[in-house]
């Protein structure tokens, strides 16, 4: 389903009033529901604001297939999209991605330079990183009680019913292997075996017929709201407001999660790349990476803006225990290796989708 | 008067040429008129048919953009010690394509041969042009699996410009440098039982809309003009009503909550926790489909049993067959052009029927088409979408074929 939402800023343009005769327009495309619901309000607002450039939000449910659709058509219509860090490296080497000029990034508020301000593989040729997001299970805590660790995700016999999974191999094989008791560093090694391959699916098996598949992010609070599932892997955002914006019970299990990095990129040929690029600087700066993070519980991807985060939007909630990367939530957690599965997402998809039709 | 010469036309010209030549341009005036249409078919149908066959067994990615080890790949025999020259090729290669950018295109063609290899490519290419003789020593240093000979089979098979390699995996099988093909392992094979699964759904929906369908076009066809209106319109409605709209009416009536099971709980046939589970499985798609297909079977069978004169049956029953006789010896015959036709027709859409699955199907209800759409969109192996795609073409017609074979082509009857 896609949204659009046209978010002309009325008043921007009246107060801005001369600049607005030589403004622009972009297409910025993410992920839909209350992710980007936190960059239009931490992001799109300020930027029309100060600026009187408009922009056009639209949703997509990842992956790099529109955009290579679109650059091989020749008919290139977003300007800026939000994806995951093994798809900027595999769309970059393809040239797919336009290559951005780094050297707009704003240095960080507390003075050091841009490249150092980030965290480590957040900058590459052709993407910027905005957050670090993470790949959790979350239940609900008013019908299962009790649920603590990634071995429940997969035992049927103490949690009865149904659970959510996202369809495709990737975060799906590492949760099984981390559940049959591989831990946490070793996961990316044992993957690489065909024997580790043959063990993930093994445990999937055990709960194939209790999964309900989900594709969107938007999905999975729904399954919990909705009680089609006890539990379901989710992005850790996601289970975050709808438990303290809509006051769900939902809880977020730490043990297991996989951290990964959403980034700006600029598909190859985009119409408005010089307004994509300074759209990618003033958004990544330290303030509005920190301002970000009162919307939605993901982390900042600069160093410096992790002082300035501080309550979540209703005024009352600190942010930081609910950020993947706050200590207490890093004792059993991975980061999702972009290498591997550059290498190895096509192959370990086939055979996903050969062990799910059987 | 004992003329042999031609018959002459007023001008002079024999007649026989004269009406050649009108002939002619009548007929180029009627070429004229279908023209637009030809062009229109050859555009938008045969030349994108065609374009679709040949991406299934022609990629250039690698050939086009790493000439070197190209051409030392066409010499070598998939076996073989590896050589300094064949890595000298690979590092020019690589620079070549790193500067163009076209070095992950072609990893991502290997890597689909050999998974694995695709940061192999990308991680050398970034670091080739600093490397120095002897080359084979430099690149083992940078990644030990390139004296992996599998590596070097995988390129081999990727530098075919023309090759089996996407019809061998779209039939489970892997198409090795030596030229075998081995097929995969039982975990990994899918699309063999796709394309039997996909048969046996079109083959089950074509029965279920004959079952279904026959009755009800045999009472189209005999009852009073105003009643039988009426009953096509109910069968008219519902094809002319969005596929969209029908499919997520039938997600509302058969979902564990949806308007099906509640009746049943209320009838107590099952119990409230335990829920037929109707759709999101093969059961969804089959229900679903046979009712959208429903109006292909009835149509053509509405009008050949139309034209069956009810006198037949009256002559037949007067000289003493029984109801059942006269049915099956003097009124099933006739209607068997339009039961073919209403066979086919159904078949040949449900083989390629995509979006129905997609929406009830869940996970074991899905198609070979949505796999099809799975690559085009997903995973962006056109090249398989395109060997998938032209297998199944090759079945419809195999089927259009046995078919003539079997009832004849000019025994179907659309109207």
């Amino acid at each position: 389903m896609k949204l659009k939402n046209i978010l002309v800023g009325a008043t921007a343009l009246v107060a801005v009033g001369a600049a607005a005769a030589n403004a622009g327009s972009i297409t910025v495309v993410s992920w839909g529901g209350s992710y980007t619901k936190s960059q239009v309000e931490a992001y799109h607002k300020p930027w029309i604001a100060a600026t009187g450039n408009q922009i056009v939000s639209e949703d997509y449910n990842g992956g790099l297939a529109e955009v290579k659709a679109q650059v091989e058509a020749d008919n290139v219509t977003w300007d800026l999209v939000d994806v995951e860090l093994s798809d900027a490296i595999r769309g970059c080497d393809e040239g797919l991605l336009e290559e951005l000029d780094l050297s707009m990034l704003p240095d960080g508020a507390d003075g050091s330079a841009a490249e150092d301000d980030f965290l480590e593989g957040a900058l590459s040729d052709c993407a910027v990183a905005n957050i670090v997001w993470s790949t959790i299970f979350a239940y609900d805590s008013s019908k299962t009680p009790g649920v603590d660790s990634i071995d429940d995700l997969f035992d049927l016999e103490a949690f009865p019913g149904k659970r959510g999974l996202r369809k495709g191999a990737k975060s799906v094989l590492e949760m099984a292997l981390m559940a049959d008791g591989v831990p946490a560093s070793e996961v990316y090694a044992v993957l690489e075996t065909d024997e580790g391959v043959d063990r993930a699916f093994a445990k999937l098996d055990t709960i194939k017929d209790s999964v309900v598949w989900w594709e969107s992010g938007a999905q999975p609070p729904q399954l919990l709201a909705d009680g089609e599932v006890v539990m379901t892997t989710a992005y850790n955002g996601r289970i975050f407001n709808a438990a303290v914006a809509e006051n769900k019970p939902f809880e977020v299990v730490w043990d297991g999660q996989i951290m990964d990095f959403d980034l700006w990129v600029v598909p190859a040929g985009a119409p408005n790349k010089e307004l994509a690029m300074e759209f990618i600087a003033y958004s990544t700066d330290t303030q509005r990476l920190a301002d970000q993070a009162s919307w939605i519980s993901y982390g900042p991807a600069r160093k410096s803006s992790g002082p300035l985060v501080g309550l979540y939007s209703d005024g009352v909630t600190e942010m930081g225990q609910h950020m993947p990367t706050a200590a207490a939530n890093l004792t059993n957690a991975i980061v999702s290796d972009f290498e591997f599965w550059a290498d190895n997402a096509d192959e370990l998809n086939e055979r996903f989708n050969a062990w799910l039709a059987k | 008067m004992t003329d042999t010469g031609p018959v002459l036309a007023a001008d002079g010209t024999p007649l026989k040429k004269k009406l050649a030549q009108a002939l002619f341009v009548s007929r180029a005036r009627a070429f004229s008129l279908v023209l637009p249409l030809l062009i229109f078919i050859v555009a938008s149908f045969i030349i994108p048919i065609f374009s679709l066959m040949v991406q299934g067994v022609k990629n250039d990615t690698y050939s086009s953009n790493m000439p070197a080890t190209t051409a030392i790949m066409a010499e070598w025999d998939g076996a073989s010690e590896l050589t300094e020259d064949m890595f000298a090729a690979l590092v020019t290669d690589l620079i070549q394509a790193r500067a163009d950018k076209s070095i992950g295109r072609v990893a991502t063609r290997v890597n689909r041969e050999y998974a694995g290899t695709r940061s192999m490519f990308t991680k050398s290419a970034r670091r080739a042009a600093k490397l120095e003789a002897p080359f084979m020593a430099a690149m083992l240093d940078i990644d030990e699996d390139w004296g992996d000979i599998n590596v070097w089979g995988a390129m081999k098979v990727s530098s075919q410009t023309l090759s089996p390699a996407f019809y061998a995996a779209a039939l489970d099988a892997d198409y090795k440098a030596d030229g075998s093909f081995v097929r995969l392992d039982t975990e990994d094979r899918i699309y063999v039982y796709l394309f039997v699964k996909t048969l046996a759904v079109a083959l089950a929906v074509t029965l279920a809309t004959l079952a279904l369908g026959y009755p009800v076009a045999w009472l189209l066809a005999s009852l009073p003009i105003r009643q039988s209106n009426l009953l096509m319109i109910l069968v008219l409605l519902p094809f002319w009503t969005s596929l969209l709209v029908r499919t997520t009416a039938w997600i509302a009536m058969l979902q564990s909550h949806g308007v099906l099971n509640n009746v049943f709980v209320w009838l107590g046939i099952t119990s409230d926790d335990s829920r037929f589970s109707l759709i999101y499985n093969m059961t969804g798609t089959i229900i679903a489909m046979t009712h959208i297909l429903l109006p292909f079977m009835i149509l053509p069978l509405f009008s050949v049993m139309k034209g069956i004169p009810p006198t037949y049956l009256r002559a037949a029953k007067s000289l003493g067959a029984t109801n059942w006789t006269a049915f099956w010896r003097v009124y099933f015959p006739g209607t068997i052009p339009g039961i073919g036709a209403g066979a086919l027709l159904v078949f040949i859409l449900s083989i390629g029927y995509y979006i129905t699955p997609a929406l009830v199907g869940g996970q074991d209800g899905q198609l070979i088409s949505n796999f099809i759409a799975y690559h085009m969109q997903k995973s962006l192996n056109w090249s398989l979408a395109a060997a998938l795609g032209g297998i199944l073409l090759v079945i419809v017609l195999a089927i259009y074929w046995v078919y003539d074979k079997v009832v004849g082509i000019d025994n179907m009857k659309m109207g």
